[in-house]
């Protein structure tokens, strides 16, 4: 076994890792994870407005 | 989320400082690329100085708009996308204000070393060895803050955006430290560690990972947030987004051999660079798709939010340069478009029409949500904004199309004996039509700018009238 043999296996095992990423974001227990996930932008609206009413208070005091 | 602390509130005033610097370093780097068009149309205005030379002044520009600009832009919605989508507050506030006084302190830096001619030569590396130490100190200092909020995360997943900025964070640390490994020899000056052609490719493993780590994750990352955030409503694809990043991430580190074609850079080294850049164009257009495709069934938005429509033109101008790029990495391709303007083209259209816009879009997103208004000052004027960076962003790229193809054309015309049909100053003297133009361009661009700054300046002043005005309402 030379060195392109170690370079042959290198390339699969690359593929095989790229393939399982497909299939591992694509499964269906992962459905509800990603949902979840992708709506995280949407779900802090009430910490926003707390810190914009703290930021109003301490500026009115300066 | 109910493992939300109840008195949790969000650090925005870092936020603040580096969104208002965005504007700032804007303005100066794109000025200073305005007054070196111009010195490309009228040479005399090098002042015959060697501190206002364009050797000198190029840097500058460069060092002023991607990391002034691009990094402030980066920093400021980093900060802002990790603690809103982890709702966790910053990691440590005096850690980063310190990231943000050290990376203005760096900018100043350069802007004071590079006119004065204090450069390591390497492109986009220029700094010389003690600013060099200071970076890696801020930038740490930001991988930290960065890090150490998605650490006390309360919620159970991490957002993809978050990602996308954290492999831009570490990835840009080992370039930074791999390419900048140099022996001082003075206060300010040090020689490169690497010599000859390993030199060359180190370079161009760092330069190019600095657009695809630097000015492409980071900015991707923007887009997962600000894109679905202004039209309201969640990324097109969630699972799409997680191949994106795998797929980006794992094949950009390779392609930065492309930029070393016909050097003495090992044959199959320049092949792999080639193959490299061709496979991107499938992640890059993965994740151009689904930043668009997040508007489907909204695209009437577009007609009325002159935001959503800088985020959605700098996507087509990202997947426009993503096919040119791979398409310029071409060995037969390049042998054309090699060392002419065209380069220069293909660089701002990935520079003003995906970095700047996305940026400036994400920035009008930001000011009114930082200072707890509706909207900003002035819609109108995002608009006329949105108008000029357009028409001056085509403009410039169109302008070095023509002049790239002329010159690669040019240079390789020979006659039947062999000779060279023309000199290099018949090319360069057939160029000026081009150059004026892309001058034009970059006038548009940067008034573009300045519309921004007022309208950003008015947004806040606005703010700080309301509270006045509360203030003496309470006390009568």
């Amino acid at each position: 076994m030379d060195v392109n043999d170690l370079r042959g296996i290198h390339t699969l095992v690359l593929m095989a890792m790229f393939i399982g990423i497909i299939w591992w974001a694509f499964s269906k227990h992962r459905k509800k994870a990603n949902e979840e996930a992708a709506n995280l932008p949407f779900e802090d609206d009430e910490v926003e407005k707390r810190t914009l009413d703290e930021q109003d208070k301490t500026e009115k005091k300066q | 989320m109910s493992t939300v602390n109840p008195n949790l509130t969000y650090n925005y005033k870092v936020v603040r400082q580096f969104a208002i610097m965005t504007v700032v370093w804007g303005i100066v780097g794109m000025a200073l690329g305005v007054l070196i068009a111009a010195q490309l149309v009228w040479p005399a205005l090098n002042l015959d100085l060697p501190w206002t030379h364009f050797g000198r002044l190029r840097p500058l520009h460069t060092n002023a708009v991607i990391f002034g600009f691009g990094g402030s832009a980066l920093f400021a919605t980093a900060y802002y996308v990790v603690q809103r989508t982890c709702q966790a507050r910053l990691f440590s506030g005096p850690l980063a204000a310190f990231t943000f006084w050290g990376w203005q302190a760096i900018i100043v830096a350069a802007a004071i070393t590079l006119p004065m001619g204090l450069t390591t030569s390497k492109e986009y590396a220029e700094l010389e060895w003690p600013i060099d130490i200071a970076i890696t100190l801020v930038w740490v200092a930001y991988a930290v803050v960065f890090f150490g909020t998605v650490m006390k995360r309360s919620t159970p997943h991490i957002y993809v955006a978050n990602w996308f900025y954290g492999a831009f964070i570490i990835t840009v640390a080992v370039l930074h430290i791999g390419n900048s490994m140099a022996l001082p020899a003075t206060a300010f000056k040090s020689y490169s560690a690497y010599a000859g052609v390993t030199d060359a490719m180190m370079q161009w493993w760092y330069g190019h990972n600095a657009v695809g780590f630097f000015l492409t994750a980071g900015f991707l990352g923007m887009m997962y947030y600000f894109v679905p955030k202004q039209a309201n409503r969640p990324v097109y694809s969630y699972r799409l987004s997680i191949v994106h990043f795998w797929a980006l991430i794992a094949t950009y580190v390779w392609a930065g051999g492309h930029h070393l074609h016909y050097s003495a850079l090992p044959d199959w080294a320049q092949t792999a660079g080639m193959v490299m850049s061709l496979i991107l164009l499938a992640p890059s257009w993965g994740g151009m798709i689904n930043g668009m495709m997040t508007l489907s069934g909204a695209w009437h938005k577009l007609r009325t939010d002159p935001i959503l429509r800088f985020l959605v033109v700098s996507l087509s101008f990202y997947g426009m340069s993503t096919f040119e790029g791979p398409m310029m990495s071409i060995k037969t391709v390049n042998a054309l478009s090699h060392n002419t303007d065209w380069t220069i083209g293909h660089v701002h259209s990935g520079a003003l029409g995906w970095v700047a816009m996305i940026s400036i879009g994400a920035v009008y997103h930001l000011i009114p949500k930082l200072w707890g208004l509706q909207a900003m000052y002035s819609t109108a004027m995002i608009n006329v904004h949105f108008w000029l960076a357009t028409v001056g962003t085509v403009l410039y790229i169109v302008a070095m199309w023509v002049n790239g193809i002329m010159q690669g054309l040019m240079w390789r015309a020979v006659n039947e004996d062999g000779t060279l049909t023309y000199s290099f100053v018949e090319a360069l003297e057939a160029s000026y039509p081009g150059y004026f133009v892309r001058f034009l361009g970059g006038v548009i661009f940067l008034a573009g700018m300045l519309v921004m700054a007022y309208n950003v300046y008015m947004t806040v002043r606005q703010k700080q009238a309301v509270a006045q005005d509360n203030t003496a309402a309470q006390a009568a």
